[in-house]
């Protein structure tokens, strides 16, 4: 039986469309700006497969999707970090160059196997101050989105970013930026996830050597039961942060870049 | 430019292994210390020697201090350099021999133990981050063969035990565990005999802070590539604490209020603190 012809824009939106079909049944992940760094907030009642996780000396990852292809790519961000921060020096390890590993990988398993990975990753990388922060988001395809203050990857990723702006405030303490990371990632009306359902791990510039740090047992406890008293008054003017244009994705524009298109 | 191509392009590929050193030995070989070319002639006093290492355990954790010296047969190739290295939040080394390999061993070992964390997302057992160590200082046999020795001194703090542990090693590898102290280098002997007078069975951190630092005075006062505190430089031993809240390297601040002390004491008796006959 011969095949049907079809055509390369045919193909390409087939697979985005497999892809986001496959990212949209994972629950998301936050990673916001804190006062001292950055939060990267997950639900997930598994303890033992993470969806967040340390890369290097500053820089941490987050992930949704499917399990054993974003486990690959934090193994080998783990693996390029480490080998040229032998090989140069610590300081030499940055996110924008590992955002570039991850683009061409995930770039090029889309355009050349017959699926694409069904991913969307967060590289973070904590600086000295704030405004060195960088948080890199990346989709199925290989785009690059250089996000500020704030990115949320997964199923309801809009649904949810849209909530996060109404309550994020920039230079907020942990609490209230895991406040609102909660109340992001909770659908109105719905329950939040307890501790044992959360996976929480900070990029924290104050500390030494290594910034990353997961917050759980009753370190993670304390942070959330001083939220719940503030939880039902309203919160104060919503002040989203610059409403400005998005900056453009470094891939081509086009349909199948945006990543973030309401689920299915 | 084609090794670079060689590891890059493995990234994504699982290699069934948590070593950092098993990767580069299978992707890019040419980085591993060890892996050159036999010389043409075994290099002797020409490079420069790390010295004295002591470590003793204590309450609760278990402390390290080494001398400053580096030294070129009869000359001093460096009086303020560094030998103990912290390795991850519960270890350290300390290193003695050729101090460029050393260094380099230092420096693969601490990238060795924190890529098995991140990959693993549990730190190795401290027996198993001392057999690594081992593993390392046998690779370095070759090497060591033509001259350039190294022998590192591992400590640890071991959560199953609540407390210090120290490793040594011989040029074929290890690890020896030694209870209570143990030290390397040119002026071990003098140290060790220090430490035998001086150690004292659970003393608190900042005693066995002086402890060592007696021991590195000894150690200077015998032999002459060990480096004792330089009093104008102010230049003094980097003192590592490891205890159930992790590694800590002792600030200057500290360290000079301890060697003061020390230096005070010695006014006194040239030959320190002496310890009860019976």
């Amino acid at each position: 039986m011969p095949f049907p012809y079809a055509s390369p824009e045919q193909i390409m939106r087939d697979r985005a469309e497999y892809a986001r079909k496959g990212i949209a049944r994972g629950r998301s992940v936050v990673v916001v700006q804190y006062a001292d760094g950055i939060l990267l907030v997950a639900p997930n009642p598994s303890k033992a497969l993470h969806k967040i996780s340390e890369i290097y000396d500053r820089i941490g990852f987050a992930a949704v999707g499917r399990y054993n292809e974003f486990e690959t790519l934090r193994q080998a961000g783990i693996r390029y970090a480490d080998v040229n921060g032998y090989n140069y020096n610590r300081n030499d390890v940055t996110a924008r160059a590992l955002a570039n590993v991850y683009a061409s990988q995930l770039g090029m398993i889309f355009t050349d196997s017959i699926k694409a990975l069904e991913v969307e990753i967060v590289v973070a990388e904590v600086g000295e101050t704030s405004d060195q922060d960088q948080i890199y988001r990346l989709t199925f395809d290989g785009s690059v989105f250089d996000e500020q203050g704030m990115a949320v990857i997964g199923g309801q990723s809009d649904t949810v970013a849209t909530r996060l702006k109404e309550r994020y405030r920039p230079g907020a303490p942990l609490a209230d930026a895991l406040d609102a990371a909660l109340s992001a990632l909770t659908e109105p009306g719905g329950e939040r996830p307890s501790a044992a359902q959360l996976e929480v791990a900070v990029l924290d510039r104050n500390r030494e050597h290594r910034k990353f740090l997961r917050l759980s047992g009753p370190r993670l406890e304390r942070l959330l039961t001083p939220a719940q008293p503030a939880a039902p008054e309203t919160p104060a003017a919503p002040t989203t942060p610059e409403g400005g244009p998005k900056p453009p994705p470094t891939a081509p524009e086009g349909d199948i870049d945006t990543g973030s298109e309401p689920p299915l | 430019m084609a090794s670079q191509q060689a590891w890059m392009n493995n990234l994504f590929t699982n290699t069934g292994s948590s070593s950092f050193t098993e990767f580069l030995r299978g992707y890019a070989p040419e980085m591993l210390p060890g892996n050159r070319d036999a010389l043409p002639a075994p290099v002797g006093e020409q490079i420069p020697h790390a010295t004295t290492i002591v470590a003793v355990t204590c309450a609760g954790g278990v402390v390290m201090a080494g001398d400053r010296r580096a030294t070129s047969g009869n000359m001093i190739s460096n009086r303020d350099m560094e030998k103990v290295f912290r390795t991850d939040e519960y270890s350290c080394m300390g290193i003695a021999g050729t101090a460029s390999t050393g260094i380099e061993m230092a420096r693969l070992y601490q990238v060795e133990l924190e890529h098995y964390e991140k990959l693993e997302g549990r730190s190795l057992s401290t027996d198993g981050k001392a057999n690594r160590l081992a593993a390392m200082v046998r690779g370095n046999l070759g090497a060591a063969m033509q001259g350039l020795v190294v022998v590192p001194i591992f400590a640890a703090y071991d959560e199953k035990i609540g407390g210090g542990r120290i490793f040594g090693y011989d040029v074929g590898g290890g690890p020896y565990e030694h209870q209570l102290y143990h030290s390397i280098g040119s002026g071990s002997i003098f140290a060790r005999g220090s430490l035998k007078k001086l150690y004292r069975e659970n003393a608190a951190p900042d005693e066995a802070v002086l402890t060592v630092l007696q021991a590195l005075y000894d150690a200077a006062d015998d032999d002459s590539a060990t480096g004792g505190p330089d009093v104008t430089r102010k230049i003094w031993p980097v003192v590592a604490v490891i205890t159930d809240e992790g590694f800590r390297r002792l600030p200057d601040e500290e360290v000079t209020a301890a060697v003061e002390t020390l230096l005070a004491g010695r006014m006194i008796d040239p030959d320190g603190p002496t310890a009860p006959l019976r």
